[in-house]
């Protein structure tokens, strides 16, 4: 049997050349990974050397003084990022729950559709609607309302000037609710029917065999979906810059304006003229790219440690 | 499951790898350059400022048509054109704020700041109940609002300087450019000059550290800001205030007259320079002396090498220059809001073309 194989593998060419081309395929993308951490090593290094860990944990950014620090940078992408899960990850989860387990059959197809399209519309296009529709409507509506009734908290006060941390994390939900809605909606569609009918021969009314057996099964994959979700958030430049007021300032109010790491980037990084300037962008990239590394490892052993803990069916993860 | 999660992953990974390709743009717009420029002989290539882009597309249209010389503009901005240039990856570079001393010594001297146009700066602002009235402005009170010690719109210094306007109490929420730009670069340096403590506190670049305010991307997004949030105050090029409708301010020049902004009073800035034969032109206009000039006011530069590897790249630029400044090409500019060079500065720029 072996000797049969490994004679139509050798008198195979084609074999050896497909293999060959999915080799290289495959080695590409690490390849471009090193390539991509050691150019922009390269490119950060005089600010490293210059401003140190320091960086991190600075706040001033005065390109005329050849000053940089990206902590408000790190500050606006972490909170922007986690206003967006706070809003999109419950609304998501619902509708995939909704589509999988309540809707009727006709307009399962249909809404899961319209939400996929959310995913396929240019960040750009968000950025437009978000500066002429949703930041006149948060300015008139929303916010003076949440002021009102949730002003004692320090994170609704202060004056209110539309662009803002909390306009930038309402638009970022909006774009990152897709890609969490239809991976858990696959996800949920993945668990066996047999877990739902064991659930409800028990006697589970519907919310408690979701809840129960469904959700539990599919808990690994779901969290899965929310990374993803965060990974596109913590990435995302163009909607942002349009909308967060891009203030290099950490304020407690989330009425107030402040910057991302990417659109700081995308917006320095064309009239940079500095050397210094130059390298400092070069190291919020890098630091960015650190934050996305380390969000995505953590995601991998709270995944790994999720599915461990839980039944036989997630083991297939 | 398993299917689902791989390319969960999958597209976190890809991700996560447009997050980070992000600040590579710059140096992939090099490469293109560079090929060009190395592969089509009888086309020019340039990079930089965005300001003067409009003017500079129709300008390179119009040469093409009765030249046949074709010039492959990219309008990156000024800080990637000053890099191109001295990186010698484009045959000439543009920019909106002149190369500074160090920048030059990096090519050795070997550069040429041609002026091609005017373009002012305007206050432009959003203030309720005001009707038509045009605010007055003088250069120590703009910088006060935007070092954020003016923060009301009835301070008494900016009602002072209008008289009989009716100022609401609220507060002046300021708008900035979050994006390095030549427009900010003009500005910043009319502050510097009228205000001490802008000058040491913040001093003069494409982008500076903000006292205060909203950063709005690009001319438009500084635009919107505006428009859309009663109380605020901003600074644009011209042609973006008067396609919007928006109000602008008439700021007090040098020798203290109230200017509103049009291209009269900004080449009038540009004739106020008395620049000498042997000027290099990177001089500043803003604050310019001159009863009509207006204060903030600024020529673009192209940015061409004094002494050419290529003679006959060299000639095809000295060519382009000595139509740009000529009167067909001028006249185009002012249909775009940009004003057009004063007549002594026509004659100094076809001196040194000629020397060149």
């Amino acid at each position: 049997m072996t000797a049969t194989r490994a004679g139509l593998f050798r008198r195979s060419h084609g074999d050896r050349v497909f293999r060959g081309i999915l080799t290289v395929a495959a080695v590409i993308i690490p390849v471009l990974l090193a390539l991509l951490i050691w150019q922009l090593w390269g490119q950060a290094e005089p600010a490293v050397s210059r401003f140190g860990l320091g960086f991190v944990t600075s706040s001033t950014w005065d390109p005329v003084a050849e000053q940089f620090g990206a902590l408000p940078l790190i500050f606006g992408t972490v909170v922007s990022s986690l206003i967006a899960l706070v809003i999109a990850v419950p609304l998501s989860l619902g509708v995939a729950i909704y589509l999988t387990e309540f809707a009727p059959a006709i307009v399962r197809q249909p809404v899961a559709f319209v939400i996929g399209l959310l995913a396929a519309i240019p960040s750009v296009v968000y950025g437009l609607w978000g500066i002429f529709v949703l930041i006149p409507f948060l300015r008139s509506s929303v916010f003076p309302l949440l002021r009102s009734t949730l002003g004692f908290l320090p994170l609704f006060q202060g004056t209110i000037y539309g662009p803002s941390m909390l306009a930038a994390g309402i638009i970022l939900a909006i774009m990152v609710m897709p890609y969490i809605m239809s991976v858990a909606r696959e996800v949920l569609l993945a668990v066996p029917n047999s877990q739902r009918e064991a659930a409800l021969a028990l006697g589970a009314t519907r919310w408690e065999a979701v809840t129960s057996a469904v959700l539990p099964y599919a808990r690994s994959g779901i969290i899965g979906a929310v990374i993803l979700g965060l990974g596109r958030a913590l990435g995302e430049t163009m909607a942002v810059t349009m909308l967060i007021g891009n203030r290099h300032e950490i304020a407690s109010s989330l009425f107030a304006p402040g910057y991302t790491m990417a659109a700081a980037i995308a917006n320095e990084f064309a009239e940079a003229v500095g050397n210094i300037h130059l390298s400092s962008l070069a190291y919020v990239a890098l630091v960015l790219f650190a934050v996305t590394v380390v969000v995505n490892a953590g995601a991998r052993l709270l995944i790994w440690r999720v599915a461990r803990g839980s039944g036989a069916g997630s083991s297939a993860l | 499951m398993i299917r689902q999660f791989t390319s969960a992953l999958l597209l976190g990974t890809i991700g996560l790898a447009s997050a980070a390709c992000s600040p590579k743009d710059a140096p992939k717009e090099t490469g293109r350059a560079e090929s060009s420029a190395a592969t089509a002989t009888g086309t020019l290539t340039g990079a930089g400022a965005t300001f003067p882009n409009p003017i500079y597309t129709k300008w390179f249209d119009a040469y093409a048509r009765t030249t046949g010389v074709r010039i492959n503009y990219q309008s990156i901005g000024s800080g990637g054109g000053i890099r191109q240039f001295t990186e010698g990856t484009v045959d000439f570079g543009a920019s909106d704020g002149p190369m500074t001393d160090a920048q030059v010594a990096a090519v050795q001297g070997n550069v040429v700041h041609i002026p091609t146009v005017l373009g002012a700066v305007v206050l432009t602002y959003n203030v309720p109940g005001l009707g038509t009235t045009a605010l007055k402005f003088d250069g120590p009170t703009i910088a006060d609002i935007f070092l954020g010690k003016i923060t009301r719109w009835n301070d008494r210094r900016i009602a002072a300087l209008n008289p009989g306007a009716k100022l609401p109490a609220g507060d002046i929420i300021v708008a900035h450019r979050s994006d390095g730009s030549g427009t900010s670069y003009i500005f910043t340096d009319y502050l510097s000059k009228v205000s001490p403590e802008w000058s040491t506190k913040v001093g003069k670049s494409t982008s500076v550290n903000w006292p205060v305010g909203l950063g709005g991307k690009g001319n438009e997004g500084v635009t919107q800001q505006v428009k859309q949030n009663p109380g605020s105050l901003g600074y644009v090029e011209l042609i973006y205030a008067v396609s919007n409708k928006l109000p602008y301010a008439e700021v007090k020049n040098a020798s203290g007259a109230f200017i509103e902004p049009s291209l009269a009073s900004v080449t009038a800035a540009a004739e106020g320079a008395n620049l000498g034969p042997d000027t290099d032109f990177r001089v500043s206009i803003t604050n310019a002396p001159g009863a009509a000039a207006y204060p903030i006011s600024s020529f673009t530069w192209l940015l061409v090498h004094k002494t050419a590897k290529d003679p006959a790249r060299a000639a095809e630029i000295r060519k382009f220059c000595t139509w740009m400044i000529g009167s067909e090409a001028q006249a185009m500019a002012s249909g775009l809001q940009y004003a057009p060079l004063p007549a002594p500065v026509v004659e100094l720029v076809k001196a040194r073309l000629g020397s060149m």
